[in-house]
């Protein structure tokens, strides 16, 4: 790992995003290393959204380039950059309810045994590679239970294991602790922590301020589509980051 | 990049859900099915009629008349989708599939010349290939069908239209379209191998009809397909949440083409088994069998929002309305209070599924 260490898993350089006569964002140059959590922060409008979108593939970027593992790539749709190792854990998870557990780790890249002509779901793998995924992020969640039934602390560990699923290098999660109660908000910083280990880099968007200090090694903050600071979480305070965001502050 | 495991998985805070409280047992297919075997009892002590083997037989003929398009529908139903063009569609496909046959059969045409013959007797029509009609013509029926299921798939999918107004709408243009090609008449399914159709529509296979062996091997197919294809889990995936298939990277846009498609066919299918039991396809034949269908549907607990619904739903809230109507003709109560009923049932059935999960 020292090597891949030594080259970031995602670089921007000079990213600018038009919406008609409205900027988005402008000249945004950041990277991120394997296995770091960067706290991405902002108010509202700030060209958080925007960003991780040109990230993810549904925009793409009006100026810059997007370097990912050292190789510039263009994303044209959400696809193309699951394909290198991108994955997005969505606010509102992308989960399909009335679905297992196992069945939502695996939607859209099932399983499946081939019986002559005839290929059909293996049932029994996905749920034993679910258990393990589960095993790996430590979350109490059975493969077969139906996500309706499930804590907010095991539907984030659905949607998490999902991105396990295809060895993400890097995870995106968009406000993840914002609507879960504080023993779930615990659990999501510990499946955060097991990602770092297992040398994930993760961007964790959020309005949070204790749970971006609590798990992040850098934070970055955007105001009016601009990066304003970029620093280690131990050289900065939660009062600095809240002015940053608000402006009190224009730039560290 | 796979961890070991240090530490096994432990439930200490969540136990396993009751067999009884999951599967079959917690869902609305279940009651209704529970329902279906109390009423069956009833009639089997308000009637001596009922469990004779001739009723039965006419029970099972009638439900099948439409339990074949409930399936179709029930996988639009899944995916949160509608299709009301059900009825036109049996309709329309019965037509097309008889008119192909009287066409191809008339041995004077440019179309007929190519299928059939004169016999030696110069008055008796011969097929060149027996069966070979019977296949072009219900071919012909399905077509048709696919056609306007493929139209109401693209309308939906890829032009993003309301599924209940792009169908309402194929409802009118399928019925309009039978009756130009009839001019508004209805056809007759005709030639030699008019017997062999109806032998496959409404005969029977050592007492039981025809339609019914029909009925199950494509609800037996369904169930493989629903619950241990790729496609079936994107089925449910999409009536469950269409944003996050769509997120999932599923193929949405192909999945619900193809559910309509598949229901408009499973509808064509249907017309046709029921013109062969009619003799003909009138013009006015299924009118409004689309709500049947799509009540038979929901009875046996397929949900409108979507996510939900499975073939032994489907069949059993066809076999609850056929028993019912079966039920009123043998107690000798007038045949005009089935409808009311069926209203009745309609609600009771989604009000017991809402009150058990708000008891959970």
């Amino acid at each position: 790992m020292a090597n891949a260490d030594a080259t970031p898993v995602l670089e921007l350089s000079g990213i600018g995003k038009e919406f008609g006569a409205i900027r988005a964002l402008h000249g945004v140059d950041m990277h991120v290393m394997p296995g770091e959590v960067v706290g991405l922060m902002g108010d509202n409008g700030a060209g958080k959204s925007t960003l991780v979108k040109i990230i993810a593939g549904n925009f793409r970027p009006s100026h810059g380039e997007i370097r990912f593992a050292g190789k510039a790539v263009h994303f044209s749709r959400p696809v193309d950059a699951r394909a290198v190792g991108i994955e997005v854990v969505y606010q509102d998870l992308a989960l399909s309810d009335n679905l297992t557990a196992a069945a939502n780790v695996f939607l859209g890249r099932e399983l499946k045994r081939k019986f002559g002509p005839i290929a059909l779901l293996d049932h029994k793998a996905m749920a034993a590679r679910a258990l393990e995924l589960f095993g790996e992020l430590r979350s109490e969640t059975r493969p077969d239970d139906l996500v309706k039934q499930m804590s907010g602390g095991q539907r984030q560990a659905v949607a998490i294991a999902r991105t396990r699923l295809s060895n993400a290098r890097l995870v995106m999660m968009d406000e993840p602790t914002a609507a879960i109660s504080v023993r779930q908000v615990e659990q999501v910083l510990g499946l955060i922590h097991r990602l770092k280990e297992q040398g994930v880099a993760v961007m964790l968007i959020s309005h949070r301020m204790p749970d971006v200090f609590a798990v992040c090694d850098r934070v970055i903050v955007m105001r009016r589509g601009e990066k304003r600071a970029d620093k280690p979480i131990h050289e900065t305070s939660p009062e600095e980051v809240t002015a940053l965001i608000t402006g009190a502050k224009e730039a560290a | 990049m796979a961890m070991p495991m240090e530490s096994p998985v432990m439930f200490s805070n969540v136990g396993k859900t009751k067999w009884w409280q999951r599967g079959i047992f917690a869902s609305q297919t279940g009651y209704v099915l529970l329902a279906l075997a109390v009423l069956l009892v009833i009639m089997h002590f308000a009637s001596p009629y009922f469990f004779t083997e001739g009723n039965i037989q006419n029970v099972a003929k009638n439900f099948s008349f439409i339990a074949i398009a409930t399936l179709g529908v029930t996988f639009v139903i899944i995916t949160g989708g509608i299709d009301l063009s059900v009825g036109s569609m049996m309709c329309f496909s019965a037509m097309i599939t008889s008119m192909v046959m009287t066409e191809l059969s008339a041995p004077g045409s440019p179309a007929g010349a190519l299928f059939v013959h004169m016999a030696a007797d110069g008055k008796t029509v011969v097929a060149n290939l027996p069966g070979l009609i019977l296949l072009v013509s219900i071919l012909a029926g399905l077509g048709v069908a696919l056609i306007a299921g493929l139209v109401n798939g693209f309308c939906i999918a890829v032009l993003g239209l309301s599924p209940f107004v792009t169908t309402l709408g194929m409802l009118s243009i399928v019925r309009g379209l039978g009756y130009v090609v009839s001019n508004g008449r209805g056809s007759f399914p005709g030639g030699p191998d008019a017997d062999r159709f109806y032998a496959l529509t409404s005969g029977d296979v050592l007492g039981v009809p025809v339609p019914f062996i029909y009925l199950i091997v494509l609800a037996l197919a369904m169930a493989v397909v629903l619950h241990h294809t790729s496609f079936g889990r994107h089925v449910f995936a999409l009536g469950g949440n269409e944003k996050a298939a769509e997120l999932t990277g599923i193929p949405v846009v192909r999945v619900k083409i193809e559910v309509y498609v598949l229901c408009a066919l499973a509808a064509g299918l249907q017309g046709i088994i029921i013109s062969g039991w009619l003799g003909s396809a009138p013009a006015n034949m299924a009118t409004s069998y689309e709500l049947n269908v799509i009540a038979a549907a929901v009875i046996g607990g397929a949900n409108l929002a979507g996510g939900i619904g499975g073939p032994l739903g489907a069949i059993v809230g066809c076999v609850l309305l056929e028993v019912i109507r079966n039920g009123l003709v043998l107690a000798q109560v007038s045949s005009y209070w089935q409808q009311t009923l069926v209203g009745v049932i309609i609600i009771l059935a989604v009000l017991v599924d809402r009150i058990r999960s708000r008891m959970n």
